[in-house]
């Protein structure tokens, strides 16, 4: 079973995961993800790929620590093995030489991101980052993004980095500033990627965003984390996890990703009171 | 698509006929005459009464007893010309091993059956034996029903497990070639099996994280226990057999990746997995499920005991399921038993044209499931938070046959109507998974998004790669899936000793 190399917390509730995977680190493109089942009883969920290493044979990822799964990989130490851990999958994002590109990162997004703002550095991109938290302290990988690209511009709810401002916001500005810009990337909770869709769409400027919804198996085979994008159901499993922004219908999203609302509540008071370590 | 093939080859029919002169069947023959034969009851299968196992996924059949057993293979006639093997997709010799179950030799009838079947255990219990071996068994024309061939399949290789004597064959010395076979359902496994008694090196690449393919994570406990299914893989091992699960081929490595780590064959199983919708409005609500989805949950993933397990699944008050095949029933049973108050079967055709196996659609009946028959969904109604609440039916007629010979259901105007509902699985059919075919390239394709071979030997576009099952049939059956890895198998074989 593959075994955990480092667990370890990044800022508070955001976690780093780092696991021995040789042959999934063989293939990781900038963009895909892996499932992972954090014990046998545990169930299989979506986690980015947010750094490889193909000679540790290792693949990194970073969590949000929401629900029952993300708690129990939280409480995971070096050595320790996990059931699944099956990847890479989805599509790759798409890497060319575009011209200017706004990465739009927060949340587990600014570890997501990285491999695809490195991928575009090395293509010959402009690439110039917004980063969003909700406070200063919550930022991390700040000297990853520096070292690749043009500019790194933060937005947070305090005033300790930048304007005090939600993501579209600063996103605006940049786009004009550095106008034209070929295409932004948005990834993080679902909702800054609709705040960022909403905001590029009048600019009309071609925006790209990783969706996240439920999903069970990963490879295509369940419909689970069906998305309606250009009025067509996709697998974003397969078809995904990367869609043109401005084609998602996001209400339709919002209320999928809460499809087991009550259960996830059940599941975690469950968890917190029988099983935390 | 699939190849039916009806006459028996010459070599067998010499084989069979040996085993039909042997002193011991002309013995048993004499022993009970015919007319005394045929004048015995079909020895009805035990099962778990309704009201009980429609609560729980324990076995609903008990299996039959010895005697019960005997009793059974009694009523064979060990005809001169038996017609149920032309009807096996895989030419069991049917009266050699009912005729050993008569004579009490139980384990020797598990071993014939292994002869040609590699997985009798579960063909036992999930064939259409109504529309196969038994539908052509003489006992059936002489007195309208024949013998319980599917259930003595079942009692025999049952038998053999429960006995703790299985028995592994001598395997053929090492050949050092190594084989990649792609997914681990009932035709990756029959290839693997055959391929590691021919000495071969064999490595199985699953996508998920346990082996079976849909006998793990589609076909219910109730039908089908895992203990059975973990038997046969663990036997699998015995013969060396290597099982890598959690590797996607095309995603975690191509073929052309493994071909680079020395494979020097491949055999693609990967299934059918790939779940149709009917593309109708609301078919997105939370409360729509794929019946792939569905019985994932419940079964991989093991929902129903949520929460001690984590992956939760929708609890209904009426659960709809659309279509009428085995997938249709398995999740409307399913639902039933997760507590559902009323469970539906909505189908657009009528009884005859169901083609689930007759004892699951008369197990259902018995279970408190309802059928809403020449009766299609047009659209799903969700509630203000997006969860669906009710669906609009329309009753269809039949009018001409269509290509399939079954009558076409046509829509009658003005029949609309709705019912409340809070859970709807689509269970109306599965494509080819298009994983490999996108990630080989020069692999060559059908009509139906399957992928193309050879039928005399499996043989696809690429040499040394052949393929089985359900990507090549579209959604098919386990000993059709079986059938096909026998040949490939042996095809592979010679490749490799080319
Ligand atoms: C392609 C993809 C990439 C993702 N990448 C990351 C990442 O890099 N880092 C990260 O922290 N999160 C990522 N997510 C989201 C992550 O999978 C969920 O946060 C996680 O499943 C929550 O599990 P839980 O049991 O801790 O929480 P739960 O209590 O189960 O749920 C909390 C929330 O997570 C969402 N969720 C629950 N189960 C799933 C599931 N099986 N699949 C997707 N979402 C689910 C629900 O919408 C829910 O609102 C990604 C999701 C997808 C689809
Ligand atoms: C609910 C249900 C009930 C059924 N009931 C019956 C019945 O009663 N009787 C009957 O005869 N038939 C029944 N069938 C049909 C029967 O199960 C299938 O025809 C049979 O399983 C096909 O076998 P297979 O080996 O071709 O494919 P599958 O059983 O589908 O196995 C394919 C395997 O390949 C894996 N895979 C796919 N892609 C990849 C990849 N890229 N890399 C690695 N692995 C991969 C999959 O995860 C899967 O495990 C039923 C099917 C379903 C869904
Ligand atoms: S394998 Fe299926 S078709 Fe063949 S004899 Fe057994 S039950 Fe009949
Ligand atoms: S997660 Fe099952 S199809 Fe995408």
């Amino acid at each position: 079973m593959p075994k955990i190399l480092d667990q370890r917390r990044l800022v508070p509730n955001l976690h780093l995961l780092e696991v021995h995977a040789p042959e999934v680190a063989r293939k990781c493109r900038p963009g895909q993800f892996v499932i992972i089942m954090p014990d046998e009883r545990g169930e299989r969920i979506p986690l980015s790929i947010a750094d490889w290493d193909v000679e540790r044979g290792s693949v990194t990822a970073v969590f949000l620590v929401v629900g029952t799964s993300t708690r129990k990989l939280a409480a995971l130490k070096a050595g320790n093995e996990v059931p699944v851990f099956v990847g890479p999958l989805g599509r790759p994002s798409e890497i060319a030489s575009f011209g200017t590109v706004v990465l739009a990162a927060g949340c587990f997004g600014i570890g997501a991101l990285w491999p695809t703002a490195r991928a575009l550095k090395a293509a010959g991109n402009k690439v110039i980052a917004v980063i969003d938290a909700k406070a200063d302290y919550l930022v991390y990988w700040k000297d990853r993004y520096q070292s690749v690209c043009d500019r790194v511009l933060f937005s947070s709810r305090d005033h300790a980095l930048a304007s005090k401002d939600f993501i579209p916001r600063p996103l605006e500005d940049t786009l004009k500033a550095e106008a034209p810009v070929a295409r932004v990337i948005a990834v993080g909770c679902t909702y800054l990627m609709y705040a960022c869709a909403q905001a590029t769409k009048p600019l009309g400027i071609k925006t790209i965003v990783s969706l996240n919804p439920i999903m069970v198996d990963g490879t295509g085979m369940c419909g689970a984390c069906r998305c309606t994008a250009a009025g067509k159901t996709k697998f974003a499993c397969v078809d995904g996890p990367d869609f043109d922004a401005h084609e998602v219908d996001w209400e339709e999203l919002f209320i999928r990703r809460k499809s087991y609302f009550d259960d996830e509540v059940r599941s975690l008071c469950r968890y917190e009171e029988t099983e935390l370590p | 698509m699939a190849e039916e093939k009806k006459e028996l080859a010459p070599e067998l029919k010499e084989k069979l006929r040996a085993e039909f002169e042997k002193d011991w069947r002309k013995d048993l023959r004499k022993a009970v005459p015919p007319k005394d034969r045929m004048k015995q009851v079909r020895q009805k299968m035990p099962e778990r009464p309704a009201g009980e196992r429609n609560k729980d996924f324990k076995e609903v059949n008990l299996g039959l007893t010895q005697d019960m057993a005997q009793a059974e293979a009694r009523r064979c006639l060990d005809c001169a010309n038996p017609q149920c093997i032309a009807g096996c997709p895989v030419a069991i010799d049917i009266p050699s091993f009912v005729k050993l179950i008569e004579r009490g030799e139980f384990l020797a009838a598990a071993w014939k059956l292994k002869e040609t079947n590699s997985l009798p255990a579960i063909c036992g219990r999930v064939c259409p034996q109504e529309t196969q071996c038994e539908e052509l068994c003489a006992m059936k024309k002489a007195s309208g029903v024949p013998v319980a061939i599917g259930n003595l399949e079942r009692f025999a290789s049952d038998f053999e497990r429960l006995s703790g004597s299985i028995n592994i064959p001598p395997l053929l010395p090492p050949t050092g070639k190594k084989v990649a076979v792609i997914g681990a359902g009932p035709a990756g496994l029959t290839v693997a099996g055959d391929l590691a008694k021919l000495g071969h090196k064999v490595t199985v690449f699953e996508a998920l994280h346990e082996s079976g393919g849909v006998l793990i994570y589609g076909i219910p406990e109730f039908r089908l226990p895992k203990a059975i299914l973990k038997a046969e893989v663990d036997y699998l091992r015995r013969l060396g057999v290597d099982i890598r699960t959690s590797f996607v081929v095309g995603m975690t490595a191509t073929i052309d990746d493994l071909r680079n780590d020395g494979y020097e064959a491949f055999f693609i199983g990967s299934g059918a997995g790939l779940p149709n919708f009917m593309k109708i409005p609301g078919e997105n609500l939370v409360g729509v499920y794929s019946a792939n989805e569905y019985l994932t949950r419940v079964n991989l993933m093991r929902a129903y005991a949520f929460p001690a397990y984590d992956t939760p699944v929708f609890q209904a008050k009426t659960a709809a399921v659309i279509g009428g095949g085995n997938v249709a029933m398995d999740s409307v049973r399913t639902a039933k038993r997760l507590g559902a108050e009323r469970a539906v079967i909505v189908y657009r055709r009528s009884r005859t044209e169901m083609p689930a196996r007759t004892e699951e659609i008369h197990h259902a009946e018995e279970e408190g499931i309802e059928f809403q028959l020449l009766t299609t969904p047009i659209r799903y109604f969700g509630d203000n938070y997006g969860h669906l609440r009710a669906m609009e039916c329309q009753k269809m007629g039949l009018g001409e046959p269509d290509a399939s010979g079954r009558r076409r259901p046509v829509p009658i105007e003005g029949s609309e109507y709705t019912i409340e509902v809070d859970l709807a699985v689509c269970a109306i059919g599965q494509s080819p998974n298009p994983l490999i075919p996108q990630t080989t390239p020069g692999l060559k394709m059908g009509k139906w998004a399957n992928v193309e071979v050879d039928w005399a030997t499996m043989a696809t576009s690429l040499p040394g790669v052949y393929a089985g099952g359900d990507i090549i049939r579209g959604g098919a059956t386990v000993i059709l899936a079986m059938g096909d890895a026998r040949v490939a198998a042996a095809q592979i074989d010679k490749y490799l000793r080319r």
